[in-house]
């Protein structure tokens, strides 16, 4: 039982320093076209918010709305062209856990934030003195 | 007195194997740091969530358009998202097992690292010199805390660019240290996703308010 493994192992180590993705450890790693892809993306992506915010050719709703939907396009940019996500990677456990991050996250964030508008809007009213009875 | 059961003669003998399986060094890594981050994530989340609750507090102080520099704020985006390709650079030389282009790329990517964080301080300085320090309003607390923080990863990011360029330097593309820059890779990326939200949710939003 103690022979197979380390030959194994010696096998694998052996693979790593040759090549860098050899069985077993899988170090995820994008070609020039996809970083270029991603930073090209990224740029204008930027510059668009930016420039909306700074011009202000649309009222503050419409910016605000889209400034959101960029700043989401983005992140799913980043996603994909840097950190290599796929759904088939580690057998599908980062996705899983990326999910179960993301909806923690929607629930904490929008729970936040009706919670204490709610509060805000009960209680600031007690805070004017003329409406203390 | 054997508690082992004997099988019926027309049953098949069935084995279960209990043994731990050798697994190559670090083949859980990566899965680890991801989980890693995704926790990390949730500490950006809580937070976002301080800001955007505490956001309009100004305690009669100044307001995100009195105290924020958009320019500086593109300037300071445009260096997180050079240093983000460069970084990329760098692992495409570890993939083709090219040690000094991965050298050479890791130190520019630790210039505009360095230049990040640079003008962020350049920038806290500025608001805490005109008196818009963490102190002066619950707004400004919640900025601090969100903005520090991410700045104070981008800090330990780039000692830890460091200790891998000795690493790497020192003991060239080993799978250890290809391993040490991939999890690196993704905590730098990952640094630029929060950006995005930072730069969007204070900077931008700030600007409308």
């Amino acid at each position: 039982m103690s022979h197979d493994p380390h030959a194994h192992d010696a096998h694998a180590h052996g693979d790593h320093g040759d090549h860098g993705h050899g069985h077993g450890v899988e170090i995820p790693h994008g070609s020039m076209r996809d970083y270029v892809i991603g930073f090209v993306l990224s740029v204008i992506l930027t510059a668009i918010p930016f420039y909306l915010v700074m011009e202000r050719p649309f009222s503050n709703g419409v910016t605000a709305a889209a400034i959101m939907g960029f700043a989401v396009i983005q992140i799913l940019v980043h996603m994909v062209y840097f950190l290599h996500l796929k759904p088939s990677a580690e057998g599908g456990w980062t996705m899983t856990a990326l999910v179960f991050t993301i909806i923690v996250v929607a629930i904490m964030l929008s729970g936040s934030l009706w919670v204490m508008y709610h509060l805000n809007a009960n209680m600031m009213p007690m805070m004017d003195p003329s409406q203390l009875p | 007195m054997s508690t082992t059961t004997i099988p019926a003669a027309d049953e098949p003998v069935r084995f279960y194997d209990f043994d731990e399986h050798p697994h190559p060094e670090g083949y859980s890594t990566m899965l680890g740091f991801w989980i890693y981050l995704m926790s990390d994530c949730l500490i950006f989340a809580i937070l976002f969530a301080c800001y955007a609750v505490l956001g309009g507090n100004f305690a009669g102080g100044p307001g995100p358009k009195d105290l924020f520099d958009l320019p500086l704020v593109a300037l300071n985006t445009a260096m997180l998202l050079f240093s983000s390709i460069t970084y990329g650079f760098a692992m495409l030389g570890m993939a083709k097992g090219n040690k000094t282009q991965v050298l050479i790329w890791l130190a520019i990517t630790l210039v505009f690292g360095g230049c990040f964080l640079g003008i962020e301080l350049y920038e806290f300085s500025e608001l805490i010199h005109e008196g818009a320090g963490p102190w002066r309003s619950a707004f400004l607390s919640s900025f601090f805390t969100l903005v520090g923080t991410h700045g104070l990863h981008v800090t330990f990011g780039s000692i830890w660019l460091i200790t891998l360029m000795v690493q790497v330097s020192r003991f060239g593309l080993t799978a250890a240290n290809q391993r040490r820059l991939a999890c690196l890779s993704l905590f730098w990326h990952f640094l630029d996703v929060i950006w995005i939200g930072v730069f969007t949710f204070v900077y931008l939003m700030g600007m409308l308010r």
